[in-house]
């Protein structure tokens, strides 16, 4: 399978959307575009799964190279293995959903989807490509929508929230452009070509400098602990399918990133830095959830719950077994599926009743019962149920986090696991609070339940949640052999 | 004989096109009318002529020489003139004295050509005074105006300043060295004190042309003074060709004594980006910012000007093209502004966006190139300049160029809200914007996103190298 069909499909769409006259129009395309887009990433999995069944046990399957600038050694190479065939479905499906939910958007229409469907466009491009310097391009491309997402649809102080966004993420680009220049030149010939820059052994000088520019430059796309302040803000200014990009996909890049770049080729930095990355993470989780409970609006409990669940994948990350790593990885789709379910529902009821607040709210469920009760099932999976997604994720991560068989991490993994508490209060205080007990407002009584786009958007991200919490296996076998190769890397160090 | 025709073409055509402005002018005179069209014209056959019949060659035992680099440098400038004359054409539509203007800035352009091409002291001071003196006349254009006034005076007096620096700098060279040649000089160089005053003071003269920080100070008010059209002349066209000469001396001439030039062009690439960002943050006339914009960005051409070697240069070539097609929007649009309606504030764009979708448009993507973020064209000019200044493998020196892109995005970002996110009930009125205007705009807006996307033209640049 050719993977540019997947940066050509957002560009496409994109371009199809410029020549749109009408809202009608516009929003069909969009949503034709989203459908492909989720067809296409269906069709990738399906086609990798083959590749690996008929044998192929490459790093990287469907490996292709374009010289891009010949004399700088810069190529577009692109090719995926588990981790990013599971974050481009990850992606496919929330962007499918985020443009479902916000099929009533009126203000500025076209703009708004250009800008949606450009967003989805860098990520597709960060997950298959396999040069620095590409990745880096499609980290950075998105950016310009975040901000102009939040800046102009967004609510409350947005304009504020846009720019703190911005410029903390510009200002991890920069740790990462910096460390990605490290690269290049600790490369001597000059390579930023991933799998190359692998094999090359570089000094463990130059990887003390050079991991914690990259790790820390991606963690704050990811909400590293105490780099995360931008996430409250920006989440919960930005509109409804802009909190979903932002959390579901755009905070994955950092996630993907971190393992990607930083771990797999600096294994020695990895080692080094691991406690440091293992305490703020422990940290962010604490914090992140004790945090929620003092918030009022739903869009912050959901903003900093995320904060103390995006804390589990770097935990796993800093926990450097396989099967932690694994669960990073699963977590990472586990809670792009899961927030951004969330913030969906979230938007529903804010449309519905204009307000966010939890104590204005109550006794929803009467007037809307399928809304209801996908803020049940979702509560339910933040909170760790078993036979939803969280449940896997976080399961491995501790699994694999028990590998590791000193103090120092046993206390890390039982401090992590206390969280676990701390969200059940939060999560069924919140949705107890706002679905049932007696209606608050009598406007209430009229509201109406989901539309036929808000049910199918529900239903698409809860259909991802489901099929890992059932059936945990298939993304398990897509993930594992891909966080062995990173696995292998960082074993070879301790020999 | 028939070599001087051909390695002096760019130069002879220029010439040419200032006789025949003059001929027009002295003539019966045309109609601002039929005559801007003509104008434009007769730049668009001027960078076309520039991609053909060309040579390399001395001329005049190596005063004046001529390679593929300095035509494609040539090119740029030419571009960057031909596009002026475009999304200025509104601006420039109303004027009472268009020939003079044109013969004043091709005689600049043609001061630019001798100074890129020359192989001698003498004739680069010549040629840089030739680039200079025009455009201070260029600067008083708004008759009517006091601050043009004053912005014309203040840059005839700073330029002779430097001008008075640079030819004592040429003289002691002279004295030491004995020789005005480029090519001879080289060899002669070994870093003696004498020398080091002699460099120090033809730095300095360069300094000023390029406004780097500290000989920075007359930019902001000349650039506020000025008519836009000049200001966007001044602050891309002047700067590219003053670069483009500066890169010739530090990596032929003074190649010897680089251990000086590059801490020298290191600390002062540091200043220049930090000073430049920070006095842009709070400035409220769009000209104005422009320029504390403009000297951030020399700061920059500076950090690729330390790599002595292929990739110094072409990243330099290749951020002033990109630097063209940026600034220029980004000009085209304040003029566009300006010329209708008078208002030079960022406040006054408040709520631009809902009047005037095109115009901000094209000032986004000119701003978003400005910050170097993708998918324009600004990215991959500043990604070259950090990896080319990279090179000696200083962190800490990419950190801080890479910290100055965050401060810049802020003050970018503020111009960005002002015209798409606060809300203003009345905001500027929709503005017509001419044919010839739109379409510099457009071109403008296609070059900030092909000259990233289509990686050949900086392989192309790249390439001439070789």
């Amino acid at each position: 399978m050719n993977l540019l069909y997947l940066i050509g499909l957002p560009v496409l769409t994109a371009a199809a959307l410029l020549l749109a006259r009408s809202k009608e129009q516009v929003r069909w395309i969009s949503f034709a575009g989203s459908v492909a887009q989720l067809a296409l990433a269906l069709a990738l999995y399906f086609a990798f799964r083959q590749e690996r069944a008929a044998g192929n046990t490459a790093a990287m399957l469907f490996d292709q190279t374009w010289p891009l600038f010949k004399s700088l050694h810069i190529n577009f190479h692109v090719g995926v293995d588990g981790i990013s065939v599971a974050m481009i479905l990850l992606t496919s499906f929330v962007v499918v959903s985020g443009v479902l939910v916000s099929l009533n958007i009126e203000k500025m229409t076209k703009e708004f989807y250009f800008l949606l469907i450009l967003l989805s466009l860098g990520a597709y491009g960060f997950f298959i490509s396999l040069d620095l310097f590409v990745l880096f391009f499609f980290l950075e491309i998105a950016v310009i929508p975040k901000y102009l997402l939040i800046g102009i649809w967004g609510s409350g102080k947005k304009e504020y929230s846009a720019n703190k966004l911005a410029l903390m993420l510009m200002g991890g680009s920069a740790l990462v452009l910096v460390g990605l220049l490290g690269l290049y030149y600790a490369s001597h010939g000059g390579t930023f070509d991933l799998m190359e820059l692998s094999h090359l052994g570089i000094p463990a000088d130059t990887q003390r400098i050079l991991f914690p520019l990259l790790f820390v430059g991606f963690g704050v796309f990811t909400a590293l602990f105490p780099l995360h302040t931008w996430v409250p803000d920006g989440h919960s200014s930005a509109p409804t399918a802009g909190s979903m990009f932002l959390a579901g996909i755009s905070m994955k890049l950092g996630g993907y990133g971190c393992l990607r770049v930083a771990v797999f080729l600096l294994p020695v930095g990895a080692k080094e830095y691991a406690n440091i990355i293992i305490v703020l993470s422990s940290i962010a989780i604490l914090y992140g959830a004790f945090a929620t409970m003092m918030q009022k609006d739903l869009k912050y409990i959901n903003a900093y719950s995320s904060v103390s669940h995006v804390g589990f994948s770097l935990l796993g990350i800093g926990m450097l077994t396989h099967t932690a790593l694994t669960g990073a990885v699963l977590q990472m789709v586990s809670h792009g599926l899961m927030t951004a379910l969330f913030f969906a529902v979230i938007g529903m009821v804010y449309d519905r009743t204009h307000t966010r607040m939890v104590n204005d709210l109550g006794g929803l469920m009467k007037m809307m019962p399928f809304i209801g009760t996908i803020f049940f099932i979702v509560g339910l999976c933040s909170l760790g149920l078993p036979g939803l997604s969280g449940f896997v994720a976080e399961m491995t991560v501790f699994m694999g986090s028990w590998e590791n068989a000193d103090l120092f991490h046993r206390i890390a993994t039982i401090t992590a696991c206390m969280s676990i508490v701390v969200t059940a209060v939060y999560i069924l205080r919140a949705v107890g609070k706002v679905m049932m007990g007696p209606v608050t407002n009598p406007v209430y009584l009229t509201l109406k339940d989901a539309n036929w786009n808000e049910k199918l958007a529900a239903v698409i991200l809860l259909a991802g949640i489901l099929a890992i919490g059932l059936a945990p296996f298939w993304l398990n076998d897509l993930v594992r052999p891909a966080t062995e190769t990173i696995a292998h890397q960082i074993l070879q160090v301790t020999k | 004989m028939n070599d001087l025709w051909i390695i002096m073409k760019n130069e002879l055509v220029v010439t040419t096109i200032i006789f025949l402005l003059l001929f027009i002018k002295i003539g019966k005179g045309l109609k601002n009318e039929t005559l801007l069209p003509l104008i434009q014209f007769l730049l668009l056959a001027n960078l076309l002529q520039g991609f053909f019949f060309n040579k390399e060659g001395l001329l005049f035992e190596g005063i004046f020489y001529s390679n593929t680099l300095i035509i494609v440098q040539k090119n740029i400038l030419s571009l960057g003139v031909y596009l002026i004359s475009l999304v200025c054409s509104d601006w420039l539509k109303k004027s009472p004295q268009l020939p003079e203007f044109f013969i004043l800035m091709l005689s600049a352009l043609l001061g630019m050509f001798f100074m890129i091409s020359s192989g001698n002291l003498l004739m680069f001071y010549l040629s840089l005074e030739l680039a200079t003196i025009p455009v201070a006349a260029m600067a008083n254009f708004d008759l009517h105006k006091k601050v043009s006034s004053e912005a014309a005076m203040k840059m005839i007096l700073s330029s002779a300043f430097s001008s008075g620096i640079l030819l004592f700098g040429i003289s002691l060279l002279y004295g030491a060295t004995g020789t005005l040649q480029f090519a001879e000089m080289s060899a002669l160089l070994d870093g003696s004190p004498l020398q080091m005053l002699a460099f120090i003071f033809l730095f300095t003269a360069f300094a000023f042309k390029l406004s780097v920080v500290p000989f920075h100070l007359w930019t902001a008010d000349v650039y506020e003074g000025s008519p836009v059209a000049v200001t966007a002349f001044l602050s891309v066209i002047s700067k590219g060709a003053v670069a483009f000469i500066l890169l010739t001396v530090l990596h032929k001439v003074f190649l010897p004594m680089m251990g000086i030039w590059y801490n020298l062009l290191m600390i002062l690439s540091v200043i220049t980006m930090i000073t430049g960002n920070i006095f842009a943050l709070r400035q409220q006339n769009i000209k104005r910012f422009l320029a504390f914009s403009s000297i951030a960005q020399v700061g920059f051409i500076l950090v690729g000007m330390t790599n002595e070697g292929q990739l110094g240069i072409s990243s330099v070539v290749y951020f002033i093209l990109v630097y063209i097609f940026s600034n220029l929007a980004a000009f085209g649009v304040a003029s566009a502004i300006s010329s209708q309606t008078g208002k030079e504030n960022i406040d006054d764009y408040k709520g631009m966006y809902r009047t005037n979708p095109f115009l901000s448009w094209i000032l986004a993507l000119a701003l978003f190139s400005l910050a170097g973020i993708p998918p324009t064209a600004g990215f991959f000019g500043k990604l070259f300049l950090l990896t080319a200044g990279g090179a000696k493998g200083s962190f800490w020196y990419i950190g801080i160029a890479a910290l100055n892109m965050i401060i810049s995005l802020y003050y970018y970002l503020r111009v960005i809200r002002s015209v798409f996110m606060d809300k203003n009930d009345a905001p500027i009125e929709k503005i017509s914007v001419g044919r010839s205007a739109t379409l510099g705009l457009l071109l403008c807006g296609a070059g900030i996103l092909a000259a990233g996307l289509f990686s050949w033209i900086f392989e192309y640049i790249r390439g001439i190298l070789n």
